[in-house]
């Protein structure tokens, strides 16, 4: 009953030097070396702009949590001691190890069980420009709850975290973060996803801000049945790096998990990194996997790395693919808009928007929605495309 | 009285290493009320000059002219062509993923006719085109050309032809690839904006066949990058049965078999 099917795409998925099994985690931000920029997890990363997050850096400020809860949410401040954190996953570098090891109060925020509740928002303001800041997040969606949470990053600074988001098992949550920081900050999180038995995540990270920002969204499933949908929608601009590095950890029978990562880059120095690791392990027997990146160049100077990493340790599964692709501005597409009248800028605004169209309609908080409609609007105006 | 007048006109495609020279001096001119069927084999620059005309970045014009009204159309960029009244029918439609066809459609409308479209009159005049074309409504919600038949693709050709109203209209082998059914219906819908003005159509076809439902009042055999011979129906007929071998030197039928 063996179904293996690899998608068609546009270069071979490389195999990791080591399996993403034997990938090296710590709570402790001791156990790793700092960073040089050779190391494979680093390599992308330009770590003289990180503000030294990567080599020991003291926190100097906080950054300041605010949540909107909906009817019925629970929103707690608390110490490090708070045995409920550091469940759904253990820090994967020596950033997110400093974060967990650095932070003072964490919030932790409840969807209650067996209920439906209206979105939540948590918007987190860095600590300002020039200061150094480290946090935590826990969103916990109790046994057969349902609901959103949307994550609203703003501010200037320097900001590492862990969040996590423990899903119990039945229950469906809805996450969207948005990295919509000022031109100064830096960002460096670890998402650690667990879910539950038959429960399932929609995880979505929009990165339009800040200097640098390098999201580790990683999911690991605790039950059979476990569904995640991760999605990604970025814009860089002229010097902005935006990395994210989606790694999906299928270590149970009968899970699925979908990965589309989706940018647009404008402007001399733009860079976007992605590197999509999906591991299917021995036990994790009728599993279906896909998982895809699209980048869309739009000046020079700008630079997309994208690397999927396929690894499957079981040939019981439903399936497993993977796609990747960096074009070029569609001249082709762009003629047969103005051949209608449309003018350029209008026609490239038409292509644009209709390539992150499938993520953005996915997004059921229509403010949300609209926020990011408006804000795509907005990068292309910048540029005068 | 709408006039679209190509003189002499040059164009080269820049390949690899040289540019090539495809188009080698063409004279035509389109008059409001009349159709032009280019006829000519493969590869002999029929589709180069409606690109060209429409003003495809791949091409190059190297020396001549076209104008409309008067207007120097090679001046222009293309979506002011489009907007000064040229629409080229294409031979393969882009699909554009994540724009609907109404959105583009209206988009399209709006920068054409200078002011956005009274919004309950427009629904009403796309459900009417699309009925006549036999488009599914559903395709209004679809990505542009994405997916669509080859087939599909020509009927919303014709669609947007018959909501623009350009003065001249450049088809494409509108016809190539279309069933007998849908070249009914597609040439309805041609027949129909012709009927609907004074506007000049330049069918470029291979085959002979869709000049049974659009009746040319001109025909030119193209080859060689020019009109080498023009005539009027009679012409086509004559192609019909004895193919392009006169112009060519190598036998290529006109007509199906």
């Amino acid at each position: 009953m063996a179904a293996l099917s690899t998608q068609p795409h546009s270069h071979g998925a490389v195999v990791p030097v080591a399996s993403r099994a034997e990938h090296f985690t710590s709570y402790d931000v001791d156990a790793f070396e700092v960073p040089g920029g050779r190391e494979e997890i680093w390599r992308f990363t330009p770590l003289k702009r990180l503000a030294g997050l990567h080599s020991g850096a003291a926190a100097t400020g906080s950054a300041a949590v605010e949540v909107n809860a909906a009817a019925g949410v629970t929103v707690e401040t608390v110490g490090r001691d708070d045995d409920r954190l550091g469940k759904a996953g253990v820090p994967g570098d020596r950033i997110a190890a400093q974060a967990y090891t650095s932070f003072e109060q964490a919030t932790v925020v409840t969807l209650p069980g067996d209920a439906k509740s209206e979105p939540t928002t948590v918007t987190v303001t860095g600590a300002g420009e020039g200061q150094v800041a480290y946090g935590h997040l826990l969103v916990k969606a109790a046994q057969f709850a349902e609901g959103t949470v949307v994550v609203d990053y703003r501010g200037s600074g320097a900001y590492a975290e862990n969040v996590e988001f423990v899903v119990a098992d039945g229950a469906h949550l809805q996450v969207i973060a948005i990295h919509d920081w000022a031109d100064d900050a830096v960002h460096v999180s670890q998402h650690h996803v667990k879910l539950g038995r038959d429960a399932s995540i929609k995880h979505t990270v929009v990165t339009l801000g800040g200097d640098a920002v390098r999201i580790t969204p990683v999911v690991q499933y605790a039950g059979k049945g476990g569904d995640a949908d991760l999605a990604g929608l970025y814009f860089a601009d002229a010097g902005q790096h935006q990395e994210h590095r989606p790694f999906i950890d299928h270590s149970q029978p009968n899970c699925r998990s979908n990965v589309v990562y989706k940018g647009a880059l404008q402007g001399e120095g733009a860079h976007t990194v992605w590197i999509g690791d999906v591991l299917i392990r021995a036990a994790a027997e009728g599993t279906e996997t896909y998982e895809l990146n699209r980048n869309l160049v739009l000046t020079d100077g700008a630079r997309a790395d994208s690397v999927p990493n396929l690894e499957i340790e079981t040939g019981e599964i439903e399936g497993a693919g993977h796609a990747s692709a960096t074009g070029r501005f569609d001249d082709e597409q762009l003629f047969y808009l103005q051949a209608r009248g449309i003018p350029e800028d209008q026609a490239r605004r038409l292509v644009v928007r209709g390539f992150f169209q499938e993520l953005i309609a996915k997004i059921n908080v229509p403010e949300v929605r609209e926020r990011l409609e408006a804000a795509i609007e907005a990068e292309l105006e910048a540029v005068g495309a | 009285m709408a006039t679209l007048e190509i003189k002499d006109l040059h164009v080269s495609v820049v390949s690899e290493d040289a540019p090539k020279e495809i188009l080698k001096g063409v004279d035509l001119t389109i008059k409001a009320g009349e159709t032009h069927a280019i006829m000519g084999p493969n590869g002999s620059g029929k589709s180069t000059l409606s690109y060209a005309i429409a003003g495809h970045p791949k091409y190059t014009i190297t020396s001549g002219t076209v104008t409309l009204d008067g207007e120097d159309v090679l001046e222009m960029s293309v979506d002011e062509r489009a907007r000064a009244g040229l629409f080229l029918a294409m031979q393969y439609p882009v699909e554009v993923p994540g724009v609907s066809m109404s959105n583009f459609l209206r988009t399209a409308a709006t920068a054409v006719r200078g002011e956005a479209p009274n919004l309950r009159h427009w629904v009403k005049e796309v459900k009417g085109a699309m009925a006549d074309l036999d488009i599914d409504p559903a395709f209004a919600e679809r990505s542009v050309n994405e997916g669509f038949s080859g087939g599909e693709k020509k009927r919303h050709e014709i669609l947007q032809l018959g909501l623009l109203q350009p003065k001249v209209a450049i088809l494409d082998e509108t016809d190539s690839g279309l069933d007998v059914d849908a070249l009914r219906v597609v040439s309805e819908g041609v027949n129909r904006y012709k009927a609907s003005g004074e506007v000049g159509v330049m069918l470029i076809t291979h085959y002979t066949r869709i000049l049974k439902y659009i009746q040319p009042d001109f025909v030119h055999v193209f080859a060689n990058g020019r009109i080498v011979e023009s005539g009027g129906r009679e012409l086509a007929d004559q192609l019909e049965s004895e193919g392009y071998v006169k112009y060519t030197g190598k036998s290529e039928a006109a007509a199906i078999s």
